[in-house]
């Protein structure tokens, strides 16, 4: 069996990890890094709830070889914020009820934590065109949206942007 | 889903990922975006014994007009093509098109490229190409071919590329008219593949058509390019008479087959109406497409 050694960056950590070429992005993250807080759902580029950051841009982490991320930057929902000091999306979706079972929660903030970095004023159609490629099985749509919302209007009161 | 066990390897020239594959004698896959590969491979359709990522080739990502053509590089993503200010100005059949392939994350690693690559009958850019008379540039050790794109879609994930050419580029000529494009799609839920695609393509001096191109998808073996149609546009012009005509024409080019995204005669019926609603647009008679008009201030068109 063929492994070779990545240095990737996970969430601001320089890791070296050890990977097998075929071993998935999501697979590396939930079972070598241990960090589950990425969900694999469909497995078929489908439903996004493997949604993470590669270099800031959210990608489907079921549909990429660990071996690919050599080099570059992950960030996981472990890395959007901590207990004490959460992400405003994170708030967001406390505020305003934007999840309910939570599967999909993780890939949903990291969509939008991107869309945030890159449009710091969406409107509610810029919202759902982003989030295109995560679904929510509870169909809490509507809450998701008013979630980013309260996030984009929270960042802009803080950063004043 | 684990795929079966393959070599990695990551070249980061030309040169080199030439030498790999050389190596792997037809053996390898080369790794550009991955959206199609990736999952082939864990369905274990693809079971490649090697994958060349090249994606550390620099270089391969510029997207730019250069001698009366658009230059589009094998990394260049589907998100680029969107966020391209070249190719919102003078290209609207690919700006048509990019958004509404797959769904915004799989647009950040997906690549034009890689599509045409990858010769799914289903895929979108196979049809803008061949409306747009793009070409693949492919090369080997024994030199560069250009390969219209006509030539370059042999069937059903087949393509003319030689197992020891690396696609690193498609062009597509700069329109020198006032452009006109649009790629109406039928799919069943966003992101889905297309039941049916229809891409047009014009060239206009005033009401006369200096050039016409209509691709088609999801109604052969691989994507078509409807030469009658065209033909019977350029002579006709813009006139009801010769869109019936047109759009009779690209109907019958089409052999679709029945199955769960609709029957023959359903597909053939939309590319009907698809290439009558194109050129009625053209026309400045119909609002181009609905979707777009809806999310056409969409700032994050990614």
């Amino acid at each position: 069996m063929e492994i070779k050694q990545i240095k990737v960056t996970v969430n601001g950590e320089p890791r070296v990890v050890e990977v097998e070429p075929r071993l998935l992005c999501v697979h590396m993250l939930r079972e070598v890094l241990g960090l589950t807080g990425t969900h694999l759902g469909c497995d078929t580029t489908s439903c996004g709830a493997c949604t993470v950051l590669l270099d800031g841009l959210p990608v489907k982490s079921c549909t990429l070889f660990g071996i690919q991320t050599d080099g570059h930057e992950l960030t996981t929902v472990e890395g959007l914020g901590w207990p004490s000091e959460l992400h405003p999306v994170q708030e967001g979706f406390r505020e305003e009820h934007g999840l309910q079972c939570g599967f999909c929660t993780p890939g949903m903030m990291l969509t939008a934590a991107a869309l945030l970095e890159d449009t710091p004023n969406p409107t509610d159609d810029d919202i759902r065109w982003a989030i295109s490629g995560n679904l929510c099985r509870c169909t809490g749509y509507q809450n998701i949206i008013n979630s980013v919302q309260w996030a984009a209007r929270k960042m802009e009161a803080v950063h004043g942007r | 889903m684990y795929p079966s066990r393959f070599h990695y390897e990551a070249p980061s020239s030309i040169d080199e990922a030439l030498q790999l594959l050389s190596v792997y004698q037809g053996e390898a896959k080369v790794l550009s975006g991955g959206m199609s590969l990736i999952p082939l491979m864990k369905l274990r359709f693809a079971s490649p014994s090697a994958i060349i990522d090249v994606n550390n080739i620099p270089g391969l990502d510029d997207l730019f007009e250069d001698g009366g053509q658009l230059r589009i590089g094998a990394l260049v993503r589907n998100r680029a093509i969107i966020r391209s200010d070249v190719v919102r100005a003078r290209y609207p059949l690919m700006t048509s098109v990019a958004p509404q392939i797959a769904d915004p994350l799989v647009r950040g690693r997906s690549t034009l490229v890689g599509s045409l690559c990858h010769c799914d009958p289903q895929g979108d850019w196979g049809a803008v190409m061949l409306a747009l008379e793009g070409e693949v540039i492919a090369v080997s050790s024994s030199g560069e071919r250009r390969i219209p794109v006509a030539d370059f879609l042999l069937g059903p994930f087949q393509t003319s590329l030689r197992p020891d050419e690396l696609a690193i580029e498609a062009r597509v000529p700069a329109p020198s008219g006032q452009p006109f494009g649009v790629y109406h799609k039928l799919e069943r839920k966003v992101g889905d593949f297309a039941t049916v695609g229809v891409a047009v393509f014009l060239e206009l001096s005033g009401r006369s058509i200096a050039r016409a191109g209509i691709g088609l998808t999801g109604v052969g073996a691989t994507n078509l390019k409807c030469v009658d149609a065209e033909q019977a546009l350029i002579a006709g012009g813009l006139d009801d008479r010769t869109i019936d005509e047109t759009a009779k024409l690209a109907a019958a080019a089409g052999n679709p087959q029945t199955d769960q995204r609709g029957s023959a005669d359903y597909k053939r019926h939309l590319v009907h109406t698809f290439v009558v609603r194109a050129l009625q647009a053209a026309m400045g008679r119909e609002p181009i497409d609905i979707r777009q008009r809806r999310f056409e201030n969409v700032a994050s068109l990614v």
